[in-house]
């Protein structure tokens, strides 16, 4: 039987706003799967965004939903944990709202462990505001405000998860959409901060500057640069040059935050 | 015996014509007529649900 996502998408509000050929909606496809397959109460589950593309992600979904300033998803996120603890919460947005204008609350959310999934879509550009360049666009990639080559290094948006101290960190592509669900719902069981990074395609805004000459040749391109961790193990240094790896990066347990300002809350009652 | 075809129902007013699903059908059960997906040669599905996977505007239903 097909799968039915009706029931989890606000009736009326499809058709949504992404392009055509944007990976956004396959990767809300997987956080519904995902959603499904880990049996969250809708009522009981708050997604968060900031400002961008993959921020209009929560007004489609039918569950408690906050859409809030520019990059500020995971200060918001955290004030709903705190308030609500027993609440699911998952964080929705892109590579600029969470690593340029929101990377400081980003790693400070990491360096916390507070229980909240963060999914961050990286389609390596702002896309809704006309395709200015983010911390994630490639050395040498075209973008509107950069149109003889982007100068900076990109950030590894993983490792820099892992470097905050996200105890949980994935890192799927919009291609391997069967993969996206699995990853996403691996990370709402974890008990921390989790990280899926979800390299996805803008062919609207990137692909066309950057010489890819549909969406079916940037989902291509992604298909060509992933490894799977596993098989890369096995690769040689010269082999992983220009890929990326995908799937459970990194895994650890470490006290949880909301669990710790519990106690916290006891001891300030007993000292009274 | 007969095979069962599956029922593939593409929801116009949600497509917008992005080939996704026409160029990653394993069979080419799908083509494109105007802007749009539409389904061309439903005896060659062979269920792998590739198309309803991977449409990102939510167009595709397939039954199988």
């Amino acid at each position: 039987m097909a799968f039915d996502y009706d029931k989890y998408i606000r009736p009326g509000k499809l058709p949504h706003i992404w392009c055509p050929g944007c990976g956004h909606g396959i990767v809300m496809k997987g956080l519904i799967r995902a959603i499904d397959t880990v049996g969250l109460d809708t009522k009981n589950t708050a997604i968060v965004s900031g400002i961008g593309c993959a921020s209009r992600l929560p007004g489609y979904m039918d569950c408690c939903t906050l859409h809030t300033a520019h990059g500020r998803a995971a200060a918001f996120a955290t004030g709903v944990k705190m308030a609500k603890p027993e609440m699911d919460v998952i964080l929705v947005g892109g590579d600029g709202d969470g690593t340029a204008i929101g990377g400081n609350h980003f790693i400070h959310a990491c360096r916390r462990n507070i229980n909240m999934t963060y999914i961050i879509l990286n389609n390596k550009i702002y896309g809704m505001t006309g395709g200015q360049f983010s911390p994630a666009t490639p050395t040498g990639a075209k973008a509107s405000t950069t149109p003889y080559g982007n100068p900076d290094p990109a950030f590894d948006i993983a490792k820099l998860a892992i470097g905050a101290g996200a105890t949980f960190v994935a890192r799927g592509t919009s291609f391997h959409a069967n993969q996206i669900d699995k990853l996403i719902a691996e990370a709402i069981q974890h008990k921390g901060f989790s990280v899926v990074e979800i390299l996805d395609d803008c062919p609207t805004t990137y692909g066309r500057r950057n010489k890819f000459k549909s969406v079916v040749e940037m989902m291509n391109h992604l298909k060509d640069i992933a490894v799977p961790v596993k098989a890369a193990e096995k690769m040689s240094p010269e082999q992983l040059e220009g890929k990326i790896l995908t799937g459970v990066l990194f895994k650890e347990e470490r006290p949880e935050y909301t669990s710790e300002y519990a106690k916290v809350i006891e001891r300030a009652k007993a000292a009274k | 015996m007969e095979k069962k075809l599956p029922t593939i129902e593409i929801i116009e007013k949600y497509c917008k014509g992005c080939h996704i699903c026409v160029e990653f059908c394993p069979t080419k059960v799908l083509e494109m007529q105007g802007f749009v997906a539409a389904v061309k040669n439903l005896d060659a599905c062979i269920k792998c649900m590739q198309c309803e996977l991977r449409c990102p505007d939510f167009a595709i239903k397939v039954t199988p």
